[in-house]
């Protein structure tokens, strides 16, 4: 019996012991005409060779094409130690760590990517992650709007991907809180400050603060935050991580920086003493920290904050401590926030998170450190940027927007993008996310990525398959 | 030490970043940064040696027996992670088309179908990432379905006291209060009181079937008769769908709608706390709602595979498979993730499937069960109080520790933390919260006999050690990395990231 070791001695001797005459007495309570538990549409059972031909023939039928899609899931290489490592049964077959004296594995990573992710952000305090991006960004709204009190209406610009704002409308709209839709500028495709500003001075729980955007455009970060909070809202940063290694944290957007900063060790306290409050709330996905692209998923949410605001925070939260000898250790803190104590008053419904990825994101971290992940997100730029140069020189391609851009682009296309997409992905080519059915009012656009993983001759197939497909 | 400490100014690796040093172009000065972040400077050797040596402090599924009542942390076979890891899954974008991923959604239908079945539910989307989003689901699935109806006085959740504290904080999630019912003595559901909560005012009620209390609602009949006869729908929360699997099907019970924990029952990793997934199946009226994407399979136009041919496990040349989207169900509570779930999750639950097929089904609710009932059976034997001697067990059963404290002073927590130095991961404690100072033990049917009388006299061990070294006791663990830590100081002087001015050492 696959996975289950009892032999036929050992059934009798525990049936024996609990006084029943066979496995079927064990249901007696049930219903008899509940009892049918027949199965039609399940498959006879299969031994784990004939299983591994079957799943090796389906990953056989996944066409591989050479990649150019980002879109909130980035190709990057991912060193091979990482899984290595967190695939380790120990990391792997645990569960959330209740029993704090036998998960101080867990807990002290959990600590520790706490700390690189709040640093990254710029933030004081982070969870130990939610589902996605996603839904860390409706997460994050749900907070706002908890700590705000006094308002329910959140504006989230149209340069949020349309597939977080999706999500993030699922979640919050049974709870009656209102998004509001931001337009974006068609000239520089960043968020319309005039058309903020009519929202000036009305009831506004926090602004969502896209940064790169989804055009890949870099938003006026420190102008948004100064607004939002000139509103008396909150500024929820939507980042990709991997970009903070180049890009300023939303720690520290707001007002502009008076003086050149000291390089080095303390610098970001030094930044946190001055007048700038930065961003409420980061959230976003680590994907591009360890997690392959799967299809999807898993990936993990990342959600960090202010001090402040750590008790509106959900999701599990991992502090340092002391054991009864006075040795440092670590456990699961602040849990007067969850649903398994508060139950109806938690603030999130949230109990197991993204454990496994995170462990991933960490070691990814740990071995890439500052200098690697500056490297990756400056090599992911250069070739985005090379790539959009190139594709430019082709009759009628040309960069939609004109706001600075962090290693993804908007291109528009002489023709219809979905026909230019699928001739590209008939060559082998996947070239781009088309933007036509999110936003018709752009034309024939498409959203492209070339991170590290593109060399020269992945760019120049690229073109060449553009330039065919044209 | 931590990580941080182990850091080295100046040390790379440079095998594991990109050969590229120029600085980035082309962006204002005022959007980059210019602080440092936190982040170690270690060798590729440094950062592997402390990550295996951190996962040595833990216990888990594949180093020690874990009845983590509610749980079900049963066997990860090792052959669901090797072939959902396949290069070919790892590496498909979600936004590549449907074309390019027909063997991975060719495994996603095959799950739904599965799934439908072993849960006799009409529908299925393996969508949400977690059981709680998946609660998410089925409740937003409630409320849309009432709302479609004009029926927009439905205001109330009906959940036992018994329940899972995710139900109430779900109902919440979607917009409803929340009316809490009592358990009688015997553990089930108190009729009269369902009776009193129930009106034109319930949208729903959520149950756990068998209950928390590792028993068999006996009524359910009579309860799902009730609901829907004031127009409400039934929500089958699938936390202990293990134990059930293949004898019980929860559309046979009359549910509306459920959400199955496939980290619990298909055998998912935990992960030290997810990914997990928490697909949603519902009855007909419910499908209109179910989240997206689901995956349908159309029969004509083969799919374009690079073999050309079918084959005898049904791959291929038989139809092709895509995602629906709003076009294809306009009433749908919308999507919960930025793309399609936790798909690799999914993989890793579909591959278990096939491995079981339909007599290992069968087999994990009777061997879930008999391992249960014998672990309650021994115990009472051995003078531990059952919660419930006088019910069957389902795949978990109840132990109190009040006795023994009452007698000692030795708390279900004391045992709790001496079983640890026993190599034991301890049962699920002080929940639920109904029964005193309680043990929720689940042994899970991929463990032997041998285990479970090892664990027997384990805890008969430290039955006898409460009387002779009760100091021993309150003091346990010994053996672990740490002893009982102080959770009201780190609740009290929030330590959530290490800062480099103020800490010279750590763990």
């Amino acid at each position: 019996m696959p996975f289950i070791p009892h032999t036929e001695p050992d059934i009798a001797a525990m049936l024996a012991s609990i006084g029943a005459k066979n496995i079927d007495a064990l249901f007696d309570e049930i219903p008899a005409v509940l009892r049918s538990g027949k199965l039609s549409a399940v498959p006879e059972g299969m031994n784990e060779m004939q299983v591994s031909r079957l799943m090796h023939e389906r990953a056989a039928q996944d066409v591989p094409l050479l990649n150019f899609i980002g879109a909130g899931a980035y190709e990057h290489h991912i060193p091979a130690a990482v899984w290595e490592i967190a695939t380790r049964g120990e990391f792997y077959t645990a569960y959330t760590p209740y029993q704090a004296e036998a998960s101080q594995g867990t807990l002290q990573v959990l600590y520790e990517y706490q700390t690189m992710i709040a640093s990254l952000t710029g933030m004081d305090a982070s969870n130990a992650s939610l589902y996605d991006g996603a839904s860390a960004l409706a997460e994050a709204i749900l907070m706002a709007v908890r700590a705000h009190k006094n308002s329910r209406r959140v504006l989230l610009p149209a340069t949020v991907s349309p597939l977080y704002r999706s999500v993030a409308r699922s979640i919050v709209k049974l709870q009656n809180i209102e998004l509001v839709e931001i337009p974006f500028n068609a000239a520089t495709g960043t968020t319309d400050l005039r058309a903020l500003e009519q929202h000036a001075g009305s009831d506004i729980a926090a602004l969502v603060i896209p940064q790169p955007n989804f055009f890949g455009a870099l938003e006026d970060v420190d102008a948004l935050t100064a607004w939002a909070h000139a509103q008396g809202a909150l500024s929820i940063g939507l980042v990709n991580p991997l970009t903070l290694a180049v890009l300023k944290a939303p720690g520290n957007w707001g007002s502009p920086l008076p003086n050149p900063l000291p390089q080095g060790e303390g610098a970001n306290e030094s930044l946190r003493e001055s007048n700038i409050r930065g961003a409420d709330i980061a959230v976003g996905d680590g994907q591009p920290l360890g997690a392959p692209l799967s299809s999807g998923g898993p990936y993990f949410g990342f959600m960090c904050c202010k001090q402040a605001l750590v008790r509106q925070m959900p999701g599990r939260i991992i502090g340092r401590t002391v054991d009864l000898d006075g040795k440092p250790g670590f456990t699961l803190t602040l849990q007067a926030r969850e649903q398994h104590i508060r139950r109806a008053k938690a603030t999130s419904n949230i109990c197991s998170n993204q454990g496994l990825m995170v462990t991933a994101a960490t070691i990814h971290m740990a071995l890439l450190g500052v200098d690697g992940l500056r490297r990756v997100a400056a090599a992911s730029h250069a070739n985005t940027q090379a790539l959009t140069v190139q594709a430019s020189s082709i009759q009628g391609v040309k960069r939609l927007f004109s706001a600075p851009h962090f290693h993804e682009v908007v291109l528009h296309l002489p023709k219809s993008s979905a026909a230019v997409l699928a001739s590209m992905a008939e060559q082998g080519v996947s070239g781009g996310f088309d933007l036509q059915p999110h936003y018709p009012q752009l034309g024939n656009a498409i959203l492209v990525c070339a991170t590290e993983t593109k060399t020269n001759e992945d760019l120049q197939r690229y073109v060449a398959a553009l330039r065919h497909a044209l | 030490m931590l990580i941080f400490e182990r850091s080295h100014p100046g040390r790379r690796n440079a095998a594991q970043a990109p050969n590229y040093t120029a600085t980035v172009s082309g962006i204002p000065a005022a959007l980059l940064r210019t602080d440092q972040p936190l982040l170690p400077e270690a060798s590729e050797m440094d950062v592997v040696r402390h990550y295996t040596g951190l996962s040595q402090k833990n216990f888990s599924i594949d180093t020690h027996f874990y009845p983590l009542g509610s749980c079900t942390m049963k066997y990860n076979p090792r052959a669901c992670n090797t072939l959902a890891m396949l290069p070919q899954f790892l590496a498909r974008h979600p936004l590549a088309p449907d074309s390019t991923g027909q063997g991975v959604l060719a495994c996603l239908h095959g799950l739904q179908e599965i799934l439908k079945d072993v849960t006799g539910m009409a529908g299925v989307s393996l969508m949400p990432m977690a059981g709680a989003q998946g609660e998410f689901a089925g409740i937003a699935m409630i409320r849309a379905y009432h709302d479609a109806r004009g029926d927009t006085a439905r205001t109330e959740i009906i959940v036992p006291d018994a329940a899972h504290g995710t139900n109430p904080a779900t109902a919440v999630m979607c917009g409803y209060t929340v009316k809490e019912i009592p358990t009688d003595a015997n553990g089930d559901v108190d009729l009269d009181a369902l009776r009193a909560a129930t009106g034109p005012q319930t949208a729903g009620l959520m149950l756990t079937n068998p209950s928390t209390l590792g028993v068999f609602e006996k009524q359910i009949q009579a309860i799902q008769k009730i609901i829907h006869d004031a127009g409400g729908l039934l929500y089958y929360d699938g936390a202990n769908l293990n134990a059930i699997l293949g004898k019980v099907k929860p559309g046979d019970m009359g549910f509306d709608v459920i959400h199955m924990n496939l980290h619990k029952t298909f055998s998912t990793p935990h992960g030290g706390g997810g990914p997990g997934a928490g697909a949603v199946g519902v009855a007909q009226r419910l499908m209109p709602f179910l989240p997206l994407p689901v995956v349908a399979k159309e029969p004509p136009s083969p799919p374009p595979s690079p073999t050309g041919r079918g084959n005898s496990h049904g791959v291929g040349g038989e139809g092709s498979y895509r995602y629906l989207t709003e076009k294809d169900l306009p009433q749908s509570i919308g999507h919960l993730s930025a793309f399609s779930g936790n798909i690799g999750v999914l993989l890793r639950a579909y591959v278990y499937a096939r491995m079981l097929g339909a007599e290992g089904m069968h087999r994990v609710a009777e061997f879930a069960t008999l391992n249960a009932n014998y672990l309650m059976a021994e115990l009472h034997k051995a003078g531990f109080t059952v919660a419930f001697p006088q019910r069957r067990a389902s795949h978990e059963f109840i132990v109190s520790m009040k006795p023994l404290k009452d007698a000692t002073g030795i708390s279900a927590m004391d045992v709790a933390k001496r079983l640890l130095d026993k190599g034991y991961h301890p049962p699920t404690t002080y929940f639920p919260m109904l029964v005193p100072e309680c043990l929720l033990i689940e042994p899970t049917e991929t463990e032997s006999k041998e285990t479970l009388d090892a664990f027997v006299a384990a805890l008969k061990e430290i039955r006898d050690e409460a009387y002779a070294t009760p100091e021993l006791m309150k003091g346990a663990p010994h053996t672990m990395p740490v002893r009982r830590l102080d959770d009201v100081k780190a609740a009290r002087e929030l330590d959530l990231t290490w800062k480099p001015a103020t800490n010279t050492r750590a763990a």
